[in-house]
């Protein structure tokens, strides 16, 4: 059993009690809501005449749904304006902070929390979403959860829970040029299985984990739940403290002083314990990209797509439908393959680092496919815009959109067309993900994405350099 | 609703056999369903790409063969319910009039949100779950019965036994399995910790 990590400290900070039926009563510090996941749970409250218990703990923002196109109000989808209609109904109602257009301040919600300075080390979080793990990177224990869950949130800002394993993940050496924080965890994962983590948490740590910077930790940890884990965590240090002073909702002056005690009191002990320790070196790294249908059937992008009969007999079947649903070849090569879209956004890399990353590739080039760039918040397109990168994509052939989560799940009207292929610097290639049933999707980073928009099939970015 | 009305003791029916690792929840219900502000249609977009073509017409599916459709025990392999929060998922499931599932390995944010609907997420092993899926596949009117507080399943003659954590047993035999009242009756604790949290 886990002993001194983190998790347990921060666990132990928020355990209210051992519940009657053995599972742990969790107080949760932070609670994050969209439109998507909170309608219904607002509705059985309102049947009970319930009320929002700590709305202080409690910010919303909308994403999921939000066209990026053209946002006049009311949104030409119907489904899409009731959902914001009821959102909008219910923070008023039950006096929470939300961050709608006119705020500046809307954008994806896991782009949103942190760069306001809500997300901070040493919390519970959670939002109905999956990829809430991405606050992690704070040294957070942050987790997705159902709607049921949302409102036993809402209600009493707190949740019945397991507690879980925790499995150390290093990653030591240096990483080699054009290998990101996506190649990483993809790396991870691959190494790991879809299911590695389930009933685990992961802390990522080793120095590379360590040299990177806050936006490319909230990259790893964001797709932690892709390897099962539904917690991914980063001890906090001074990457994050600096991150951390002077924003928005940070604490100011002697408060500071006081949270940084406790931010550094809560990161695992030297000598803390761990139910699993996984190593991986990154100086062996590669870009990586996905050629199946699940977030571990990646390769290295100078690799050939792997012979099914190298594998575990029981894992041939989804492998075989890997094959076929994306139209690909045991052995051919990745790199050369021709695609129609490219989509650079979504809550794991839609931060203003990835579009630089991206901007660097694309400046005085043209892309030969339709090419997406959708910042993470209304934020990050402000920024964006004041360093001219939006000018560097229009003029590459790309559209530049308003925040949200876009072609990431294809809830708005972005996505894909029959059986378009799609690199993406999104988290699921997931069958139909993108928005049409037939739809393909190969997850890079974002210079991979770029490199690739720009010769209109999957390219080795090391190489674009 | 009482508690006494909410205990899960036994389920008995037919059952569907759905084989595949890792089925995600964009595979349970895909996303673009998810843009309705209640959950009383999701029963009818349970799997809905692996069921039905664009056009409509139908895939091969276990859920688009008669003898399957009355099934209340949905058998699945690895993985089962990975990637997306969703509780449309499981409200998908449920909606549908599935009452439980059996599996190898489940995703845990979707065993999660089966337990806040009351629907019991039971493991086996890998070669029980061949056999059932075996059995189900040649006799599609077998019945299957679970008994949650003995902790076993029969699948006509031949019983399995299976162990769950002893809260989930807890909350499903108890009528529990919705946490909100326990978590309601803490209140008092639960102010008093949220008081000396230093954020």
């Amino acid at each position: 059993m886990s002993k001194n990590t983190l998790y347990d400290k921060v666990w132990d900070k928020h355990k209210v009690d051992t519940l009657p039926t053995g599972q742990d009563h969790l107080f949760i510090g932070l609670h994050l809501i969209h439109e998507v996941t909170t309608p219904q749970a607002f509705s059985m409250m309102e049947e009970t005449g319930a009320t929002v218990k700590f709305p202080n703990r409690t910010f919303a923002t909308t994403d999921h749904i939000i066209p990026t196109q053209a946002q006049e109000r009311p949104f030409a989808d119907g489904k899409a304006e009731s959902m914001m209609t009821a959102l909008e109904n219910n923070v008023k109602k039950y006096g929470i902070k939300y961050f709608d257009f006119k705020s500046g301040k809307q954008g994806i919600v896991h782009v949103v929390g942190p760069e306001l300075g809500i997300t901070r080390p040493g919390m519970t979080i959670v939002c109905g979403d999956s990829h809430t793990s991405t606050h992690g990177a704070f040294g957070s224990l942050a987790f997705g959860i159902g709607t049921t869950e949302v409102r036993h949130v809402l209600e009493t800002q707190s949740l019945a829970l397991n507690r879980l394993k925790v499995r150390k993940i290093n990653v030591t050496g240096d990483l080699p040029k054009g290998v990101y924080a996506k190649d990483i965890i993809l790396a991870i994962i691959q190494a790991t299985g879809v299911n590695g983590g389930i009933g685990y948490a992961y802390e990522f740590n080793g120095p590379v984990i360590h040299k990177l910077s806050m936006e490319e930790r909230m990259t790893i940890c964001n797709m932690s739940i892709e390897g099962g884990a539904r917690i991914g965590y980063i001890n906090p240090d001074k990457v994050t403290y600096d991150y951390l002073k002077d924003r928005e909702f940070s604490p100011k002056g002697k408060d500071f002083d006081k949270a940084l005690e406790y931010w550094k009191s809560i990161a695992s002990d030297e000598d803390a314990l761990y139910d699993d320790v996984v190593n991986i070196n990154g100086s062996e790294l590669e870009p990586m990209v996905t050629w199946g249908i699940t977030p571990a059937q990646s390769i290295r992008v100078s690799e050939k797509i792997p012979e099914i009969n190298n594998f575990y007999e029981d894992d041939r079947p989804v492998l075989a439908k890997a094959l076929e649903y994306m139209d690909v070849k045991e052995g051919q090569h990745i790199k050369g393959l021709p695609i129609d879209v490219a989509f650079i956004g979504s809550c794991t890399n839609s931060r203003l680092s990835d579009l630089r990353e991206a901007a660097k590739v694309l400046k005085g080039k043209k892309v030969k496919v339709k090419t997406l760039v959708v910042p993470g918040s209304q934020d990050v397109r402000a920024q964006a815009q004041k360093e001219g990168l939006d000018k560097i994509f229009i003029e590459a052939g790309a559209e530049w959109r308003f925040a949200g989560c876009s072609m990431c799940l294809a809830m708005n009207p972005d996505r894909l067309h029959g059986t378009q292929r799609c690199v993406s610097t999104s988290n699921r290639n997931f069958m139909g993900r993108q928005g049409s049933p037939t739809g393909r999707t190969l997850l890079m980073s974002p210079a991979s994405v770029a490199a690739s928009a720009v010769e209109g099939k999957v390219a080795d970015i090391r190489e674009s350099y | 609703m009482s508690l006494t009305e909410n205990k899960i003791l036994t389920i008995e029916g037919r059952g569907i056999p759905l084989e595949g690792n890792d089925i995600d929840t964009d595979q349970v219900v895909p996303a673009r369903f998810l843009k309705e502000i209640t959950f009383k249609n999701m029963g009818d977009y349970l799997f809905y790409d692996a069921r039905f073509e664009e056009d409509g017409s139908l895939k091969e599916h276990p859920l688009n063969e008669t003898k399957f459709k009355e099934g209340k025990i949905l058998f699945v392999q690895e993985n089962f319910g990975c990637g997306s929060s969703r509780e449309h998922a499981a409200q998908a499931i449920k909606r549908y009039g599935i009452e439980a599932v059996v599996g190898i390995s489940f995703s845990e944010i979707f065993a999660g949100n089966c337990k806040s609907l009351g629907i019991p997420i039971i493991q086996l092993d890998k070669s029980q779950i061949s056999e059932i899926l075996g059995a189900v596949n040649e006799f599609p009117t077998i019945i299957c019965a679970l008994n949650i507080k003995n902790g076993t399943l029969s699948v006509g003659a031949r019983e399995f036994s299976f162990s769950m954590t002893p809260a989930l047993k807890a909350s499903l035999v108890g009528g529990t399995w919705d946490a909100l009242t326990l978590l309601q009756n803490n209140e008092k604790k639960t102010n008093n910790l949220e008081s000396l949290l230093p954020y």
